[in-house]
């Protein structure tokens, strides 16, 4: 019997970009196994849980930290939670991103706030041996919340991209690509749908984290299926990572 | 305390039941606590063929609810038969509820006859209102004559009580729950959703993408406890089981007070997947603060 229902103390909730929060949590982690799993927050007033992908976490301190963009009515609750609070936390969801024994030179992807698991995901790819390099993009340079900053503090090289131009390359994270003319064997990508797409293109084999509206979170509704090679699978359960060969694009 | 239910002969542990589409095919939840505790289980809606159903976004929050548009994705009955069951019996050792659905009266008939001797299927759920299907523009739950029919036909394949349940956007659910009755139905079930709409206010657009679905959880409970009320009164015979917004023990005990045999929780599983659990462990302290030592006690004749 697995009890991934557990509480969470807020211990700080701040907003580090003009859209987007922080959010550093006390609470029983040892469900996540991955970077790249998400949890799912019974957020005060509102019905439906809002999953929310884990930016860090800390099994044996107990710690974990989320990034989340205000986007509509729940998150703005979750904006103004003060610390001391608690919250309700579904852990441990989804499969989170693997790492390939044979992969030598990855790189990550990540655009706006998508790019938050890529932050646990670089860490624990440097204890695996790997440097990954890292290219994150926003549309412009105020939406950074500095996570370019954690990349680089961990000694990877980072690049970034705005669509207009207000910092680092002009355009998409695969102008960065084009641009500097990196070189990688494997990617794993994290962003909105259109990136993700364009991203399907490159030549090597990847990891993409998907993101939608959920019912549960835990595979039991059904309400975010998606069509892959392999059938019918479930965002929240099978995913949200997905082989960049598993997915279908239309 | 006895929490056991009889519904048709059959007795239950408890009245409590994951109602359809809210709990998959079982077998999953078992990670979380040991699911062969519930009364029952309702299987997720299960058609001739493999769906894969609607396109997303399929779900849009409301207050104190939900709507759904999943469109019936399973993965056909054959497969159901031959892949699912096989993994719920393993974990779950009481009768099951096969909830089947259809787009004519061919394929409801198909279906049953393939999953109604299947070994622990005790009860078959006939879903003739799921308000998210396009089916042809038929919807069988809310014409008496076109209901009927349906469960005629159904019923000379059914080897097991027939229960069908009823969807609850009709003007009148007694003649509704008349016509399933006075053509063989064993017992019925009610409610299944109710049609709801949700807009972005941003992007002037249903929030989901089949543009309706059907409306569920806490919200919808008093029309459930309304609903199964007025049938019960008519029928009083007939045992039913009662579905709609049921979060807690409390619930469970109002919806058997209101005509329920036993009770489905669907849309609660969803927000706590221990939902079911939880409301079996508190029935018995419950029972002892209502000073009743039997459930069965609670439906009025």
């Amino acid at each position: 019997m697995k009890d991934i229902n557990k509480i969470f103390l807020i211990e700080e909730n701040r907003q580090v970009g003009p859209r987007t929060w922080f959010l550093r949590l006390k609470g029983e982690v040892a469900l996540i196994t991955a970077p790249g799993q998400f949890v799912n927050i019974s957020i005060p007033g509102k019905f439906l849980r809002r999953p929310i992908s884990v930016s860090r976490y800390f099994t044996r301190e107990k710690g974990l930290h989320l990034l989340y963009n205000v986007v509509g009515e729940g998150t703005f609750i979750l904006s103004k939670m003060k610390p001391g609070e608690e919250l309700n936390i579904l852990v441990g969801l989804g499969n989170g991103f693997s790492i390939p024994s044979d992969i030598k030179k990855p790189i990550l992807l990540g655009g706006g706030i998508g790019a938050a698991p890529l932050l646990q995901l670089a860490y624990d790819l440097i204890e695996n041996g790997l440097r990954p390099q890292v290219v994150l993009g926003y549309n412009t340079a105020k939406d950074s919340w500095g996570m370019e900053k954690d990349m680089r503090d961990m000694g990877l090289v980072t690049y970034i991209a705005t669509l207009d131009g207000t910092t680092g390359t002009k355009g998409f994270v695969t102008d960065v690509i084009k641009e500097k003319e990196l070189k990688y064997d494997y990617f794993y990508a994290c962003g909105p749908l259109p990136m993700l797409k364009s991203l399907s293109m490159l030549p090597t084999e990847g990891q993409m984290s998907l993101e939608c509206r959920m019912g549960c979170g835990f595979g039991a509704c059904m309400c975010c299926s998606l069509e892959t090679i392999k059938g019918s699978k479930r965002i929240c359960k099978e995913g949200p990572v997905f082989k960049k060969s598993e997915l279908i694009w239309k | 305390m006895d929490l056991s239910m009889d519904l048709c002969g059959v007795t239950l542990q408890n009245p409590v039941i994951p109602a359809s589409g809210c709990f998959g095919y079982g077998y999953e939840m078992n990670q979380y606590y040991p699911i062969d505790i519930l009364g029952s289980i309702s299987f997720k809606g299960t058609t001739l063929n493999a769906r894969f159903g609607n396109p997303l976004p399929r779900v849009a929050e409301c207050y104190s609810g939900m709507i759904n548009c999943v469109g019936l994705q399973n993965p056909g009955v054959d497969a159901v038969i031959a892949r699912e069951l096989p993994k719920l019996r393993e974990v779950f050792h009481q009768p099951i509820i096969a909830n089947i659905s259809g787009f004519s009266v061919e394929e409801y008939v198909k279906c049953c006859t393939k999953i109604t001797n299947e070994p622990q299927v005790g009860f078959i759920e006939l879903n003739v209102s799921c308000p998210n299907v396009h089916g042809g523009g038929i919807s069988f739950g809310t014409d008496p004559g076109i209901l009927g029919e349906l469960v005629k036909e159904v019923k000379k394949v059914c080897t097991i009580p027939l229960f069908v349940k009823l969807t609850p956007n009709v003007t009148d659910i007694v003649a509704m729950a008349e016509a399933a009755v006075h053509n063989g139905a064993d017992g019925l079930c009610l409610i299944n959703t109710l049609l709801g709409m949700r807009f972005d206010i941003k992007t002037r657009k249903p929030i989901i993408a089949n543009l309706m679905g059907g409306f569920s959880g806490p919200a919808v409970f008093p029309i459930a406890l309304r609903m199964i009320y007025q049938v019960h009164q008519a029928f009083p015979d007939i045992p039913i089981i009662g579905c709609g917004g049921v979060s807690t023990a409390e619930d469970v005990v109002e919806m058997i007070i209101a005509g329920a045999s036993v009770v489905e929780v669907g849309t609660a599983n969803l927000i706590n997947p221990y939902a079911c659990m939880e409301i079996i462990y508190e029935l018995p302290s419950l029972m002892r603060r209502l000073g009743i030592s039997s459930l069965k006690i609670l439906r009025q004749p």
